[in-house]
């Protein structure tokens, strides 16, 4: 007891002994910085430091980007960060061995969730390198006969890369247009299938405006045409249930930091039954079935593993959560502003990503201004472009409202008071923008802005 | 071992509450909370002293989990959420 209480006071010394905390770098993390000065010897407990020193994280509402991790997770993870380092393909000795057997033990979570064989699981370095391999593998392995691929406009921006760079090889890829809903036509698709087609790809979930697409009906019309089936399911996996025998899933992508995972570690599920071939894009030591070759993270598979058992255990917890809290978001905001547009299909909808548009406000300045919540307007690997997103441009958003887009996210660790002060913010901000607004101002008056004349020719 | 008494069961639920609230980080610290009751709420018809015992076995290994995790997030702990100082009760 005497020894438990003295490690904590210790414990609370050293973050006060190592100096001030690392530097977050400057975009708003620090909310209110105060004049930090040196810390003193005491060493008190940094929670009730002098009431000056009051510097506040925002929430995190952007799950889409990235989730924190499960402190289950964790805690299955850190064994191998500490003591069970060995080579899981170390076949010579207990180190290897018992890290062979916690990777193997990954897979198996891993495959059960979406009702998978472990053999048909490969670990990758993210959904990223998965969709690269499930494109570009099938694309070449089959490249004698099979010439054609079938994607989506909505696709993920390394989906869209890895059907580009194909198409500079001497491949045709169409990219089907989606409805205002963000959902593909089915008719479209199966026009689209070609007899020299050798893979589908349509994402499960989409990560910037949440919308279903009908994976089951697609990988029936894939399955029926003998075509391929390949899905981005990294927004998908633990959160709707997904089996890739009765959706018809040939290839599927699983990203690790999704699902309250770890980050640079994700998985690519393969048929083998029929057997779908892949040509390998890293060469090696012939690890992960020849298909991915290098030396297989332990602690991270075991992260990733760890993580798809709690989402298998949590899902439907989870989602009846999720779902309130979401419905609680938009109703609030709904009643609290006019002129606000929902973008993706209300009804074949993953309630976690929420895609609003505040008219007549601009998404850029809304965000700056709800720097107290760590929102996205659009992916996080599209932020660095001016451009509004290519996703809302494909359900055909008019111009000015992709500009005034933002994407909430709600996750298992949400909160309601996270939600209800975001709510509050976020109607104090877009009234508070709206007053600044000439076009608002114009719009109240009764002005239809399409009828003005910017320019004089 | 005899069969896990109610006492036992309410001792476990009580001994997880008290250790999630230790949670630095808020929002582990709720969803810990949240979910522990919601858990044992859930549960509390099952009958089948089979099941009991794995569901009280379960709870014991994930209150280990949760000790070790707020061991780790109070070493690593940083600065407050934003609205952590507005309200107090720990929910």
């Amino acid at each position: 007891m005497l020894l438990r209480t003295a490690w904590r006071r210790a414990a609370a010394a050293l973050p006060a002994a190592q100096g001030p905390r690392p530097e977050a770098p400057t975009r708003g993390l620090r909310l209110r910085v105060v004049d930090r000065a040196p810390q003193s010897a005491v060493p008190s407990d940094t929670a009730t430091a002098a009431e000056a020193e009051t510097v506040l994280r925002p929430l995190y509402m952007d799950v889409q980007a990235t989730t924190p991790l499960d402190p289950r997770v964790l805690d299955a993870m850190l064994p191998y960060l500490i003591n069970y380092y060995g080579n899981p393909h170390s076949r010579t000795h207990a180190y290897g061995w018992e890290s062979e057997a916690a990777m193997e033990r990954a897979r198996q979570q891993v495959a059960s969730l979406i009702g998978a064989d472990p053999r048909e699981i490969i670990f990758t370095s993210g959904a990223t390198e998965s969709n690269n391999i499930a494109i570009k593998g099938v694309a070449r392995f089959y490249r004698s006969r099979k010439k054609h691929l079938v994607t989506t406009q909505t696709e993920h921006k390394c989906v869209l890369d890895s059907c580009r760079s194909l198409e500079s090889e001497g491949f045709q890829v169409t990219y089907l247009p989606v409805k205002k809903s963000g959902i593909i036509d089915l008719k479209e698709l199966e026009a689209a299938i070609q007899p020299d087609t050798s893979l589908v790809s349509v994402m499960a979930v989409n990560n910037e405006i949440g919308v279903k697409q009908p994976i089951a009906e697609i990988g029936r019309i894939c399955s029926s045409r003998k075509v391929y089936f390949h899905t981005d399911a990294a927004q998908a996996v633990g959160k709707i249930p997904l089996d890739v025998d009765d959706m018809k899933i040939d290839l599927m992508s699983i990203s690790g930091h999704k699902i309250y995972g770890p980050k640079g570690v994700g998985a690519i599920y393969v048929r083998r039954r029929p057997r779908v071939r892949v040509e390998a894009l890293q060469s090696g030591g012939g690890q992960e079935r020849g298909m991915r070759s290098g030396t297989v993270p332990t602690p991270l598979v075991v992260g990733l593993g760890a993580a798809c058992e709690v989402a298998q255990q949590e899902m439907e917890y989870d989602h009846k959560r999720i779902s309130k809290l979401a419905e609680r978001l938009t109703q609030k905001i709904m009643k609290g502003l006019p002129d606000v547009v929902m973008n993706g299909d209300p009804e074949h909808h993953y309630p976690g990503c929420i895609n609003l548009s505040f008219a007549y406000v601009e998404g850029e300045s809304l965000l700056m201004a709800l720097k107290d919540v760590a929102l996205s307007s659009g992916s996080a690997c599209t932020s660095a472009s001016l451009e509004p997103s290519y996703v809302l441009r494909a359900i055909g958003t008019d111009e000015d409202l992709a500009h005034s887009s933002i994407r909430f996210g709600i996750g298992r660790f949400t909160t309601e008071e996270e939600v209800d002060y975001t709510v509050e913010k976020c109607i104090h901000h877009v009234k508070r923008l709206r007053e600044m607004s000439p076009l608002w101002e114009m719009v109240q008056d009764g002005i239809d802005l399409k009828s003005i004349k910017w320019t004089q020719h | 071992m005899a069969a896990s008494s109610r006492a036992q069961v309410l001792d476990l639920y009580r001994a997880m509450l008290r250790e999630s609230k230790h949670f630095s980080a808020y929002n582990y610290r709720t969803y810990a909370v949240r979910r522990i009751r919601d858990a044992f709420r859930e549960n509390k018809n099952v009958k089948d002293p089979v099941e009991i015992q794995a569901l009280v076995n379960k709870a014991k290994r994930d209150l280990e989990i949760i000790r070790r995790q707020v061991h780790i997030g109070q070493l690593y702990s940083t600065d407050k959420l934003i609205i952590e100082t507005q309200e107090k009760p720990r929910t």
